[in-house]
């Protein structure tokens, strides 16, 4: 495998890992709002919130990570992007910055306010619409670069463009979707009954809409980049498997029965349709502009960035571990003794 | 250039200005406090004091706060850099971006066992178990500051690749981050962020004193702190005055910026104050014989270079002198306010609780803020016209996008929100759930144990 097959491999991973860890994120402030306004949020509130305390600040790390190393690998993709995302990217910014000082604020400040719940659930939604811009710019169609090498963003075709609405969608949907899948794990494994009935109901919602909305982005895509719908009928069975994968996970949801499975088949849900969408996108980063042949970094700092990562990845995974050994899966903690 | 249109340059060089400076505020408390928590926890373990373990949990309950915005302003800066100077990053990424990588992996590490030292607070049964978690986070902490700070002394003084016709070749990614701007500027940096810390805590306590609350565990929290603010006073200090010989050998032209010194030559004075006339007199400025010499080369006969030897449009702007000046004041007072502490706690008779000098602490406080802002805004502003010295100007590094204007308001107003709710969050934290509370609650419990 070359360099920059590698690089981007580690990049989309991260991608992936910040997708799944933000959407329960994301997803959980969500509901929290939501069950405050609807009067159940005695019922959840607790299950939410000792997921989510320990763990908000590595999620956030997630996404840096992402964009610094692609900066790394690909520094030509900075000009490229950094031009055309200076608003929603300062947009996504503002929310994520709201998002996760409030969600401090009101958990460790001395009381809760509505208004701090508020502004954090709302801005968990906002965030992947946000965010899934920079993969409806990749398409190409939204950025004109002119003989000068200046870049132009092209906001209206974007904002009048049926493909990116169609992402904003799936974005939101999935993040619902995701959150409540896990939510239910977790309630499960608490051996919270109230809780579980709430967030299954749910995850259970939100199930045909994900899988409705990801149809949609795959014939919009057909409409928009036929290069790119043709490269990923080629690994249909990729998307065969996602589909087969959330029909496991709904049905043990569905029955009430090995939900920690259940979540596991979520996560390959998406791992199937995220890797086959990224692999059919290769070699471009920026549709027509970029591939990752000709904007990789130049061979002595990509070594050096891979050794980087995996001495690092030496010292973070056992320190996940122990994170989510003493919290995530140490039953105590869980059940809140 | 502000007032006559859209200049997405100065845009874009004040909205990183304003991100910075409110960065560096949450940043600077992000590195420093961990060490603080660590020495209290340390101690309380050590001596068996329960005074010294409350004071590592409530420092560590405030701290939270304030790593919650110095993270969401953190993520801010670290994509601006990308949406506002695309073209720097562009030549940056190829050079610089492990550093960057690295700095992510030393926040990462510090996220995670900080998210574990927070709520394992009573779980283990052996408290150094929970102690040893916090080493992590010190580390962490320290280890990003010092990533991000080589990114910055790379920018003043780019090694580690050759440049041929404009473009970066033969890149070492090591050598890059060994610039020799490197060790001083980390040193200073991270030496300034504990003395700011330790100044901080110092006028948190000083204010409790002051309003007439005399617990010991008050007592004990002002000697630890002001202990601390004058080991770093001294170390910050040594090492700033390494950091002028740096500039003299590598950065001449700041150094001359910042003293006015236009002629190269030896014997040089240092000049403190003054106004510089429009045919660059020094006027009513006090001119202190061998000064600059000494200074910059350890010897009052040395020759320093002059600003003259460079070419006009590669000059730092001459308003850095009253930066640095201004700098040099906060200095001298944060000199004055540990010494005299020190002086009064060594004294048979000393009296650490007098009011004025309470009064000096908790001035020291906001003193201690503005000489990090100060000192930063002289070094980033004492290497115009460049981005990276010699190589990119700022101008090329900027993005021509059309709505920077409207960022820079954006974000103004996120970080006024910010600044406000973060200072309001942790008064009413604190006024909640006083420490006489909590130390009367141990008590109890401790005899009813017995």
């Amino acid at each position: 495998m070359s360099y920059e097959v590698i690089g981007i491999t580690v990049l989309w991973t991260f991608l992936f890992g910040y997708l799944i860890i933000a959407s329960i994120d994301f997803g959980a402030g969500f509901f929290s709002y939501y069950s405050s306004i609807t009067g159940t949020r005695h019922l959840i509130h607790s299950i939410i919130d000792r997921y989510l305390s320990p763990v908000w600040e590595v999620t956030n790390v997630f996404l840096v990570f992402f964009f610094v190393g692609f900066i790394g690998f690909f520094p030509d993709t900075a000009y490229y992007y950094g031009t055309a995302l200076l608003i929603p990217g300062s947009v996504a910014i503002v929310l994520l910055a709201i998002r996760g000082a409030y969600y401090a604020f009101n958990h460790y400040g001395s009381r809760s306010r509505k208004i701090y719940t508020l502004m954090y659930g709302a801005s968990g939604l906002l965030i992947p619409a946000a965010l899934s811009t920079v993969l409806t710019i990749s398409e190409g169609g939204y950025i004109e670069v002119t003989k000068e090498g200046k870049v132009i963003f092209l906001v209206r075709e974007l904002f009048t463009s049926s493909y990116s609405w169609s992402v904003v969608l799936l974005a939101l949907v999935s993040v619902l979707y995701i959150s409540a899948m896990f939510l239910s794990f977790y309630a499960h494994k608490a051996g919270d009954a109230p809780a579980f009935q709430i967030v299954r109901k749910y995850a259970l919602v939100w199930s045909l809409p994900t899988i409705l909305s990801s149809l949609l982005v795959f014939f919009a895509i057909h409409g928009h980049n036929l290069e790119h719908f043709e490269k990923m009928m080629d690994r249909a069975w990729m998307f065969g498997l996602s589909f087969l994968f959330f029909m496991l996970a709904v049905y043990f949801v569905w029955k009430k029965q090995r939900l920690g499975l259940s979540f596991i088949f979520v996560i390959l849900q998406f791992a199937f349709a995220f890797y086959g969408y990224g692999s059919a996108h290769l070699p471009y980063i920026l549709y027509p502009y970029l591939t990752i042949h000709d904007n990789f970094t130049n061979e002595s700092m990509a070594i050096a960035l891979i050794t980087a990562f995996v001495l690092g990845l030496l010292l973070l995974i056992p320190s996940l571990y122990l994170l989510m050994r003493l919290f995530l899966f140490n039953t105590n903690y869980v059940k809140g003794k | 250039m502000l007032l006559n249109g859209y200049d997405p340059v100065i845009f874009s060089r004040i909205l990183t200005s304003l991100t910075l400076g409110f960065h560096i505020i949450y940043a600077t408390i992000g590195v420093g406090v961990p060490l603080m928590i660590a020495l209290a926890e340390w101690i309380g373990i050590r001596r068996n004091d329960f005074h010294y373990l409350l004071l590592a949990r409530r420092w560590a309950r405030g701290f939270v706060i304030t790593v919650a915005v110095g993270v969401v302003t953190g993520t801010a800066i670290g994509l601006q850099l990308s949406l506002l100077w695309p073209s720097f990053m562009r030549v940056a990424g190829q050079s610089i971006s492990l550093p960057l990588f690295l700095e992510t992996f030393a926040f990462f590490f510090e996220a995670i066992f900080l998210g574990i030292y927070l709520y394992t607070w009573d779980r283990f049964k052996n408290r150094m178990t929970h102690f040893w978690l916090l080493i992590p986070v010190v580390i962490g902490s320290s280890a990003s500051a010092f990533f991000i700070t080589i990114v910055n002394a790379f920018m003043n003084y780019p090694v580690g690749f050759t440049l041929t016709n404009g473009e970066i070749t033969d890149v070492n990614p090591i050598a890059a981050m060994l610039s020799p701007a490197m060790p001083t500027k980390v040193a200073h940096v991270l030496s300034s962020a504990y003395l700011t810390c330790a100044f901080v805590l110092a006028a948190i306590t000083a204010w409790s004193l002051l309003k007439g609350k005399n617990h010991v565990y008050y007592k004990k929290a002002l000697k630890l702190t002001m202990v601390c603010a004058f080991v770093f006073m001294v170390s910050t200090a040594l090492i700033g005055d390494l950091s002028g010989k740096y500039l003299a050998k590598y950065q001449p032209e700041k150094l001359a910026a910042t003293e006015w010194h236009f002629e190269t030559m030896g014997k040089a004075p240092l000049v403190l104050g003054g106004v510089l006339t429009e045919d660059n007199e020094v006027r009513f400025g006090l001119k202190i014989p061998y000064g600059l010499s000494i200074l910059a080369h350890s010897n009052p006969f040395a020759e320093v270079i002059g600003l003259n030897e460079f070419p006009e449009d590669e000059r730092p702007p001459l308003w850095i002198h009253y930066l640095f000046d201004i700098k040099m004041g906060y200095v001298g007072y944060m000199v004055l306010v540990s010494l005299i502490f020190l002086v009064e706690m060594i004294r048979k008779k000393g009296n650490t609780y007098r009011r004025w000098l309470l009064r000096a602490i908790m001035l020291a406080a906001p003193i201690a803020i503005l000489t990090i802002e100060h000192g930063w805004i002289f070094s980033e502003v004492g290497r115009q016209p460049w981005i990276l010295r010699g190589i990119m100007r700022t101008t090329e590094g900027a993005t021509t996008s059309n709505h920077v204007d409207l960022m820079l308001l954006l974000f103004a107003l996120l970080y006024l929100v910010l600044g406000v709710s973060s200072v309001r969050v942790l008064l009413k934290m604190f006024r909640n759930n006083q420490a006489e509370d909590e130390i009367a609650n141990f008590e109890k419990e401790a005899s009813a144990k017995r």
